[in-house]
């Protein structure tokens, strides 16, 4: 059993399937990919992970809970935090705050009202957030205002964002699309580290290749809203499905 | 102090020292001289500003931190005001129970009517809360007569029963008061050509002012602040970070409410009147105004845009072609006339056009308001010092 099941799961928009009997489990602690061309229903599967979208039929099992029918923030007190395809952080706020605001969610749960006592008493809480920082290299850009960071800036506070809550599942929607090769590499050896330090699930959605076989573990190759295969990145590397989907027909 | 930074702790012993001493600082003026017509420490105004800063300031506490701009806040001004002139005609005069049970109505109104509009965000919950307050405001002037007095209003009158009072010796109607004092009680000091009034309404009111504006600090620092702050960053972060943004957008909308139903209680315990024109639009927009003149967002900001539109209102409201003519006796015949028809439409009646171009002059090169103005002139200040050579890196602060 994995941590994460999604078992028979379709969508329709519309006339458009745009998931067909979708069978997945990703393994706990490993690095799960889900590759696919464009239009392959890859953004779909994820919205329907984290309560974006509701699926037509199936289920989607997280450590043996459904979150079907579940809101996003009730997901995300589950233990799955998701990293977007832009970054999501808060621009109006120092850096230091957006570390600060996924603590206190994780530690008041999805609403507690503490309007009387300030954020500066809260010393356990800053300090918890100071290191996070240190751990991704952001420490002296604490005070920073969140929107005038570099893209690269921005994608590494949204995983701070997102580790301080030590999810058990964390998604990950092409987290290098748009960046410079400097940047996609970082972003790749941040995530080695943090897969190889932490107890942490990842499933990752990703076109870029380079990524995808230097991070994966295990890799599921998505077409037309179908799972085509699943395997290693070796044997994903050579299969000849893999390529048709990729190229179209090869006669 | 108190549980604030210093710097928290300086504003708000400023804005404390400001209220004490507003008798004698918008009075700077000699009685009987010319510019006499420009004082404002008289107790009528004064009462308006402070009172008028209580409203703004928990308006502020909606749109400045979460960016939902209520278009319907003085529904709870209203509801706060009727509920206050209830108390005092059946419980008692002494306005402190008004005054609590004022803020208490308006806080359920609020839970009620942010419940239903919180459903949307954006341009729809402002026209939602429009609705809700021209609806509270045409039920309040015609079929909720018997409760709101309809269009004469409610007031305290000699028959009221107020069973905490004993009975009320004479023909009069009582005057609210608190432990006896009544609110429009005054202590007048002659100091050579100056005069300066001291008024218990005044100062009750201003007190109260500045707990509220003590209160909104600490709201500001607080955890429950930051969230705030976040779910008007970004509230879809704010989905997947683990919040349930609905429960804090209400907490916030009831707190801002209950704000407005504390000025509401305070209008009418320094004069117990409450009529439905205080929930029409014009009111509602009027503290929309006030905050942004200020500066949204900022602590001290609106209670500064409150006290610049109740000036505006009540002296240039006041000045009239005689008085023109007075001033500027001196030109020429032929000039002083010209110069009368070039102001003539920006006072008196016209004053509206005067707040109107101010308006537009401070959004449009001030988006910051007047916080902001007071910043530059600030750092303009500073860059002079010899030693400012941090001048080119000092990122704008978030106005406090």
């Amino acid at each position: 059993m994995g941590i994460l099941e999604i078992k028979d799961v379709n969508k329709r928009f519309g006339g458009l399937q745009a998931l067909g009997d979708v069978n997945l489990s990703v393994k706990q602690n490993t690095v799960h990919a889900i590759i696919g061309p464009n239009g392959a229903g890859k953004s779909t599967l994820l919205n329907c992970l984290v309560g974006k979208l509701i699926p037509d039929t199936g289920s989607v099992m997280f450590d043996g809970q459904s979150v079907l029918g579940r809101t996003p923030y009730q997901i995300n007190q589950m233990g799955i935090s998701r990293v977007f395809q832009t970054p999501e952080i808060f621009g109006d706020l120092s850096v230091i705050e957006n570390i600060m605001i996924p603590l206190f969610a994780k530690r008041d749960g999805a609403f507690r009202l503490q309007a009387i006592s300030s954020v500066d008493s809260q010393t356990e809480m800053r300090e918890r957030a100071e290191e996070m920082l240190e751990e991704v290299g952001m420490q002296d850009k604490r005070h920073m205002h969140a929107a005038s960071m570099s893209r690269g800036d921005k994608r590494r506070l949204e995983m701070a964002m997102c580790l301080i809550q030590e999810p058990r599942l964390l998604l990950l929607d092409e987290p290098t699309a748009g960046m410079a090769r400097a940047d996609t590499n970082n972003t790749i050896d941040l995530l080695k580290e943090i897969s190889s330090t932490r107890n942490i699930t990842m499933a990752i959605i990703e076109h870029d290749m380079h990524v995808v076989f230097s991070l994966a573990e295990r890799i599921t190759v998505l077409a037309q809203g179908t799972p085509l295969v699943e395997d290693t990145p070796d044997n994903i590397k050579g299969h000849p499905k893999v390529r048709e989907a990729y190229l179209g027909e090869t006669d | 102090m108190f549980g604030l930074n210093t710097k928290d702790t300086r504003l708000l012993l400023i804005v404390a020292l400001l209220v004490v001493l507003a008798p004698f600082l918008l009075n700077p003026f000699p009685e009987g001289s010319a510019l006499a017509q420009f004082n404002a420490g008289y107790p009528d105004l004064m009462q308006r500003f402070v009172i008028f800063g209580v409203f703004a300031i928990g308006f502020n506490i909606l749109f400045g931190l979460t960016g939902y701009l209520s278009f319907g806040h003085a529904a709870f001004l209203g509801a706060g005001s009727y509920a206050g002139v209830w108390m005092l005609k059946l419980l008692t005069i002494n306005v402190i129970p008004a005054i609590i049970i004022s803020t208490i109505v308006a806080g359920m109104f609020a839970l009620l009517i942010g419940f239903i509009s919180l459903r949307r965000s954006g341009i729809y919950f402002s026209i939602l809360t429009l609705a809700f307050a021209q609806m509270a405001f045409a039920l309040a002037a015609s079929v909720l007569t018997p409760i709101t007095g309809g269009e004469t209003g409610l007031q305290t009158s000699l028959n009221d029963p107020r069973i905490l009072d004993a009975a009320s010796e004479g023909g009069n109607i009582p005057a609210p008061s608190i432990f006896g004092l009544q609110m429009r009680d005054s202590f007048e000091l002659s100091v050579g050509e100056w005069l300066f009034t001291f008024n218990t309404g005044y100062y009750l009111s201003g007190i109260i002012m500045v707990l509220a504006f003590y209160v909104a600090i600490r709201i500001f620092r607080s955890p429950f602040g930051l969230m705030l702050k976040a779910i008007k960053s970004n509230q879809q972060r704010m989905h997947y970070t683990g919040v349930n943004t609905r429960p804090y957008m209400l907490a916030c909308f009831v707190i801002s409410g209950m704000y407005a139903g504390l000025a509401g209680g305070l209008m009418v315990a320094m004069d117990p009147l409450a009529g439905a024109e205080r929930m029409q639009w014009t009111a509602s927009g009027e503290v929309v105004l006030m905050t942004i003149l200020g500066g949204t967002g900022t602590l001290i900001g609106p209670v500064l845009g409150a006290g610049l539109i109740k000036y505006f209102e009540n002296i240039f409201s006041k000045i009239n072609d005689n008085l023109l003519h007075q001033w500027f006796a001196f030109l020429p015949d032929g000039m002083e006339e010209f110069m009368v028809t070039i102001i003539h439409p920006f006072i008196g009646k016209g004053w509206h056009l005067t707040l109107g171009l101010l308006f537009m002059g401070v959004v449009i090169f001030l988006p910051g308001g007047l916080v902001e103005g007071g910043q530059r002139i600030a750092r303009l200040f500073s860059r002079k010092k010899p030693s400012g050579k941090d001048g080119a890196t000092t990122r704008t602060e978030p106005a406090e």
